[in-house]
């Protein structure tokens, strides 16, 4: 099945009754309903252990919930293939990981234009995308040559440039001194708005987490709306 | 202590995660330890076993007088025997006789028969004597009797008073076996007979081998040797003990030590693999050692830490290679004997001596090869600044100093330069540091090479649009050239080497090849039982020969041998016609002969074999004396030849010089061209009716063609078996270090699940990434292994034995083997990378660590 049969272009997250427990038994996420729109940006906070990062994977495709489903624009991703859930990773999400995960042997140009070459389109892109991200002229570098708010910005750079539908940004900040995971924050929201994308961002930060448009608190008994500060 | 404890925990730790590299980087070097101290045992054994059986035909003589041409007169004998100093002379004579039942066997169909005076062998060499059966001591001295050591009993299958029929000439001659010899070496087939009667059965009246001397207490003997030798004259040489050795190491040195250096050979491919494994293994563990010297391990500690691991695995693979190798040498020995197939070593049976002194240095080679394979990537693992290394991308840096291009310039340099220079001690030192310096610097050069060409291809193909899976694979190979180059050091090597070996064996073949059909141009040859000094045929044989009907044309052939320096093998005199407008129709001519017109009329020509010019300095114009006819004569080197049945130098002449120098009409070999329309088995039928008939030794030239080239391959058969090896090494250090580096890459390949790349697209860059690097292992293999061979076929070659070649090329088996070679990588890239892509995509990412 192709992904682009599956997914439209507007982006409603649907989590029905999600539940997933580790292999040694202990559940994470019990039961758990929650919908997202089209466009909109959230943070997930909470305890350590508590399956936030198990939620982004099971959106993500890359684990399977126990049981329930997960839905984006009606279509469940359980019921895709590894093929196709790959392809719509592939098309329609961005990642933004902690530890970067830039390939140490691509200059940042390649770095970013990956998605790109993955889809198969065109990377005229890249060189704006570096200049939106503040690393303009830098695109023959290599990663060892950077610092850790530059790899960021690559990642954000490689995470956008194909404009995906939804973005996943599991502590994005979370190696990354005050000032700069601050900067890179602001980077992030201009960017996803900018692309009008959905995004869940998963922090323990509640500075990462006002950045957001919503904050959810990841608990046993679901996910709830946090009260702005 | 607690470092102790910390260093084991790190040791088993690292070995317990990665036992797969760990063991391929053990059997490695079980692997190269184990051949080569094999070979060196095999050898060593068939050498010291040789060498005793030559000994022990001496007895306890302090000196043996020799003629230059094998025989003289046995007047000789009375002078030496009163001569003042002189306690005891003995006559020998010494004769290898053909056995009609052996016939078959070209090379191994001659029994050693040693005729001895009983009185005086019985104070000189008592083990020589017969053992008659009892009551029947006159055997000893009778004319029809003949003592036999065990082994040649075996071989003859008689027993005492069994009857046994030998050629002589065109004679066949009937002995009794008398009995046994009071002691013979293992294997050694030699028989004993009466002096006088052997002089006389065998025709051989009034000629002796040599005199044995045993001189009287008190004389010294270097200088009764000299002044004997004057005395005596160039016809004679006057020999120790000494050297006998010396001949006999002589003979089998070139190819004893290269026969080392090829075992050596998998024990340096072996150090590529440590070095590899233990480089990857340090660019693994990068951030760990940071952490390490982080919370407080010194350099030096860190520095003992990767010695530690490599020594330890030194240790375990040269113990585990010395046992096998041991093993090895007992079973080849059983069942290939002493020489390996070849013929250095003919009729003995060495038995294999664990020496510990040998076996500890072996252990050592085996030890400092692996050590000097850790000891490059534990300098860089300690270097490292900790900040830097705790970051991921510095790798490949890292990885940049284990090859810096002015070392590998310096190696390239110098192997250059080695090939210019002589051989040292006859053995061509030089040519081998050549080739172990032209393969280390062409490994070192590597990753500049590598990064240069997937540069180049990455540009060339950007705007082609060549897709994701072709990016990855390329900018990998472009930008992280050393982890890249890190695998193909082992496909480097031992691609090369085999490429190297298969270049220089097929020219050798080829070349052999074209100088049978060269040397061998009649269709018939047949050869008579030598007669001692006296060729098998003589005139009224010739005779015979020459007017059989069926044939265009009748060429005698008379050789014999000659000694022109004690410590050297004798050469061989071959005394043929030979067109002397243009000797190259009859004789294998290099470029280097004089014109024909130029000749002087005054001087007889001769034309030597290349193993004259490297051995005893001869050169085409040069004036020289041989012991041929009843003094030395003068000859001129008219032309130098192609010779590759002879290492040790054979020189050629026209056969009515030879006749008219020394009278001597006989030969020993008749070529034989069939009329057209004769047919080869009729014209053979003919040679059997003739009254001698049933005593020559007739051949096909196809035949002859046919089992030199048999025996050819046979010699070849271990080198082939070493080239298998290197390359099985090669191939398990691909295995070894793609295996490593895919498992390194986890977490590069989740984050590629992540953004979107399918497993099958995973495989894909895998696939590509094997294929091409091996594929550029191959292009550089072959142009290293084509630089190799031209050290061998033009360096090694000529400088151990003493030939040239012309130089051809396999093409077909070459690439037959680098397709094979290209698919065992990707498939072993393959294989590696299933590992990886199976791992837990969410958990590749996740970890820092």
């Amino acid at each position: 099945m192709n992904s682009k049969d599956t997914v439209a272009s507007s982006n409603r997250l649907e989590l029905c009754n999600i539940t997933k427990a580790y292999a040694e038994g202990r559940k994470v996420l019990t039961n758990l309903s929650y919908t997202l729109n089209a466009g909109e940006y959230v943070a997930i906070m909470g305890e350590s252990g508590v399956g936030k990062s198990t939620l982004l994977n099971l959106i993500a495709g890359l684990d399977t919930p126990d049981s329930g489903e997960i839905r984006i624009n009606g279509i469940a991703i359980s019921s895709l293939d590894d093929d196709a859930a790959t392809r719509l990773r592939r098309e329609q999400f961005g990642f933004i990981f902690q530890a970067f995960h830039v390939l140490p042997h691509l200059t940042l140009s390649q770095n970013v234009a990956l998605p790109l070459l993955l889809n198969g389109v065109a990377t005229d892109r890249v060189e704006q995308m570096l200049e939106q991200v503040g690393l303009q002229g830098r695109g023959h570098h290599f990663p060892r040559q950077l610092s850790g708010g530059e790899l960021q910005r690559v990642a954000i750079a490689r995470a956008l440039i194909h404009r995906p539908k939804l973005v996943l940004a599991d502590e994005p900040t979370g190696n990354l001194d005050p000032d700069t995971a601050h900067e890179i924050l602001q980077l992030i929201r201009a960017e996803i708005k900018a692309n009008d994308a959905t995004a869940i961002l998963v922090t323990h930060s509640h500075a990462a987490a006002a950045t957001a448009d919503r904050v959810l608190n990841l608990t046993k008994d679901g996910l709830h709306p946090v009260s702005a500060q | 202590m607690k470092t102790a404890s910390l260093s084991r925990w790190l040791l088993l730790g690292e070995w317990r995660a990665h036992w797969v590299q760990v063991m391929v980087a053990l059997i490695a070097i079980t692997i190269g330890v184990a051949m080569a101290f094999s070979i060196h045992l095999i050898n060593t054994a068939a050498f010291n076993e040789f060498s005793a059986a030559s000994k022990s035909l001496s007895g306890q003589s302090d000196l043996q007088v020799h003629g230059r041409k094998g025989f003289f007169d046995e007047s000789l004998y009375p002078l030496l025997a009163n001569t003042e100093g002189v306690a005891l002379a003995n006559p020998v004579l010494e004769l290898d006789i053909a056995v009609p039942d052996k016939l078959q066997n070209r090379n191994d169909h001659k029994l050693k028969i040693i005729g001895i005076d009983m009185f005086r062998a019985a104070r000189i060499s008592p083990d020589l004597l017969g053992l008659p059966a009892e009551g029947k001591t006159l055997d000893r001295l009778a004319s029809d009797t003949i003592f036999l050591s065990p082994a040649a009993m075996e071989w003859l299958q008689v027993e005492q008073d069994d009857l046994l029929q030998l050629h002589a000439g065109l004679e066949t001659i009937t002995l009794r076996v008398a009995g046994g010899l009071v002691r013979a070496r293992m294997g050694q087939r030699i028989a004993v007979m009466d002096i006088g009667a052997a002089q006389w059965r065998f025709q051989q009246l009034g000629l002796l081998s040599r005199v044995e001397l045993k001189l009287q207490d008190g004389i010294n003997h270097a200088a009764f040797k000299a002044k004997l030798a004057e005395e005596l004259g160039e016809s004679y040489w006057v020999a120790e003990l000494a050297d006998q050795e010396t001949r006999v190491a002589n003979m089998s040195r070139a190819y004893r030590v290269n026969l080392n250096m090829l075992a050596l050979v998998a024990l340096f491919t072996g150090s590529f693999l440590v070095f590899s494994t233990q480089a990857l293994s340090v660019i693994r563990r990068r951030q760990q050692f940071a952490l390490l010297r982080v919370l407080g391990f010194t350099r030096q500690q860190l520095l003992r830490q990767m010695i530690t691991e490599g020594a330890i695995l030194g240790v375990i693979g040269s113990v585990l290679g010395l046992s096998l190798g041991y093993a090895i040498a007992v079973l080849a020995i059983q069942f290939l004997g002493g020489d390996l197939g070849s013929s250095f070593f003919p009729g003995i049976k060495p038995s294999i001596y664990f020496d510990p002194l040998t076996a500890w240095i072996f252990f050592l080679i085996g030890l400092m090869v692996t050590m000097s394979g850790s000891i490059m990537p534990a300098l860089e693992a300690a270097r490292a600044k900790p900040a830097l290394a705790l970051r991921s991308g510095s790798e490949d840096a890292a990885m940049s100093k284990l090859s810096p291009p002015w070392f590998a310039l310096i190696c390239l340099s110098l192997a250059l330069l080695f090939t210019q220079l002589p051989p040292i001690f006859e053995l061509p030192v030089f040519g081998y540091l050549a080739i172990a310096l032209l393969l280390i610097g062409g490994i070192a050069l590597m990753p500049r090479f590598a990064a240069w060409v997937f540069s180049v291809l990455l540009a060339k193909w950007r705007h082609a649009r060549i897709g994701a899976v072709s990016t990855l694979a390329l900018a990998r190979l472009a930008n992280a050239p050393n982890q890249a180059a890190i695998a193909l050091g082992g496909i480097l090597a031992s691609f090369s080497l085999m490429v190297a070996m298969a270049i220089m064996v097929t020219s050798f073949r080829v070349s052999v090849n074209d100088w049978l059909g060269h040397v061998l141009p009649a269709d018939l040859y047949v050869r008579a039982a030598s007669l001692g000094d006296q060729g098998g045929f003589q005139s009224d044989a010739q005779k015979a020969i020459a007017e059989l009907p069926g044939f265009d044309r009748v060429d005698f052939f008379r050789t014999q041998q000659l000694i022109l320096d004690a410590s050297r093998p004798e050469i061989t005199l071959i005394a043929r016609p030979i067109d002397q407008a243009d000797p190259s129709n009859t004789i294998p001519m290099t470029d280097d002969m004089m014109a024909p017109a130029a000749l002087p009329e005054d001087l007889a020509p001769i034309w030597v074999s290349e193993a004259m010019v490297d051995l005893y300095g001869y050169s085409v114009g040069k004036k020289v004396s041989l012991p041929i006819g009843a003094t030395s004569n003068e000859f001129l080197v008219a032309g130098v030849w192609r010779d590759y049945g002879r290492q040790f130098g054979a020189v050629q002449m026209q056969l009515a010089d030879y006749q008219k120098l020394t009278g001597d009409l006989s030969v020993n070999t008749v070529a034989l061209w069939l009329q057209a329309g004769m047919i080869l088995d009729e014209a053979i039928e003919n040679l059997r009716r003739l009254p001698f008939g049933g005593a020559l030794e007739i051949s096909k030239s196809g035949d002859i063609r046919a089992l030199s080239l048999e025996i050819f391959d046979r010699s070849f058969a271990v080198t082939y078996l070493l080239e298998l090896v290197a390359v099985v090494i090669g191939l398990l250090g691909v295995a070894a270090s793609f295996s490593a580096q895919t498992l390194a890459r986890a977490k590069e390949f989740g984050m590629l699940r992540h953004i979107g790349v399918m497993r099958r697209q995973i495989f894909a860059i895998l696939a590509a990434e094997g294929g091409l690097l091996t594929a550029l292992g191959l292009v550089l293999g072959f142009v290293l292994g084509w630089g190799i061979s031209l050290i061998l076929v033009f360096i090694v070659n000529p400088q151990s034995f003493h030939w040239t070649m012309q130089l051809h090329l396999p093409w077909g088996w070459l690439a037959i083997i680098a397709v094979i070679m290209l698919v065992s990588a990707v498939l072993t890239a393959l294989l590696a990378g299933r590992r990886a892509v199976s791992g837990n995509v969410i958990r590749a990412v996740r970890e820092d660590w």
